[in-house]
């Protein structure tokens, strides 16, 4: 049985670490979650960056989700912001795609242009 | 959409997007009468009349990117397919009420899915909304409160891995309890 007690154990655990993290690098992964990104599998998705990033101890990286980005038709759509606010555009992402971003983009500063919308509309 | 929870998940971004800071889900399943609901109450913005009456159609949405909105039209398609019905109450700055039920043996009834792992994006979506959950089989019910659990975590956000995790396992106890062996089908 889960308990709160438990909960309580995360709490001081995560307390320690959590002094740790101030001034992260402040990226942002947002995901589409609107009528077409869910049909289309943007769960998973979202899943899979959450999965990768604790993989990799990157606490400091925001996992969020949006409405329709407006190209329905390329769901599921995930979008990474970097700390000065430029924005990458991935289109029908997958959980496999995922974690090759985390690894190449998120970790290496090296955008994975063949996901990217710019390729898609080719 | 597959299954229930991703119906589950995608209304919901309907509460958060009429600005709600309450959301409210029950999960009712009666097996006697083989009926299970799934209700969500918000108190977001509401819709005056006339837009609640269009509100099931396909052509009416809020959104600015395109002019069709298909997440309320798609749950009654799957309501009614499984011999059930779509009820929607709304009043204008106050919240709306959805409610989406299905009959259980139906074979055209979608599975429940991961209700569990809906909850949990959610809150990862939107960590200020107080969300509510209550799992009820007539016999018995469970409950789980973002509210409580951000009193016993203090200064540590839910948004935490480790927090999502308990949560996500918490849930999904509390689906094993309530519709295990209730619902025709494989949970968890």
């Amino acid at each position: 049985m889960k308990s709160l007690a438990e909960l309580e154990e995360i709490r001081k655990k995560t307390l320690e670490q959590i002094s740790l993290r101030k001034g992260g690098n402040g990226m942002r992964v947002v995901v589409g979650m609107a009528t077409c990104g869910i049909a289309a599998g943007a769960r998973p998705v979202m899943n899979a960056f959450v999965e990768e990033l604790n993989k990799r101890k990157l606490n400091d990286i925001t996992v969020t989700m949006t409405g329709c980005i407006g190209v329905c038709r390329l769901e599921p759509i995930v979008e990474i912001f970097d700390k000065d606010g430029s924005k990458v555009t991935y289109v029908k992402m997958t959980a496999e795609k995922a974690a090759r971003i985390v690894a190449e983009h998120i970790v290496n500063g090296r955008v994975c242009l063949e996901y990217t919308i710019g390729e898609a509309d080719k | 959409m597959r299954d229930l929870s991703l119906h589950l998940l995608d209304i919901v971004q309907n509460s958060i997007s009429a600005g709600a800071d309450k959301i409210d889900v029950k999960i009712c399943a009666d097996k006697a009468n083989d009926r299970i609901c799934i209700e969500i109450n918000d108190n977001g913005a509401g819709m005056d009349e006339s837009f609640l009456k269009e509100v099931l159609s396909p052509f009416s949405t809020s959104r600015k990117t395109r002019r069709v909105g298909l997440g309320i039209p798609l749950l009654e398609a799957a309501c009614t397919r499984a011999d059930g019905g779509l009820d929607i109450t709304s009043v204008r700055f106050k919240g709306t009420s959805v409610k989406a039920c299905f009959k259980i043996s139906h074979i055209d009834r979608a599975p429940l899915g991961d209700v569990a792992q809906t909850m949990v994006n959610l809150i990862m979506g939107s960590p200020d909304i107080d969300y509510e959950m209550e799992l009820d089989n007539i016999k018995e019910s469970f409950r789980f409160s973002t509210a409580q659990i951000r009193q016993t975590l203090g200064e540590v956000p839910l948004v935490q891995y480790e927090v999502m995790m308990w949560i996500k396992e918490y849930i999904d106890e509390g689906i094993k309890n309530i519709f295990g062996g209730l619902l025709d089908e494989i949970i968890g």
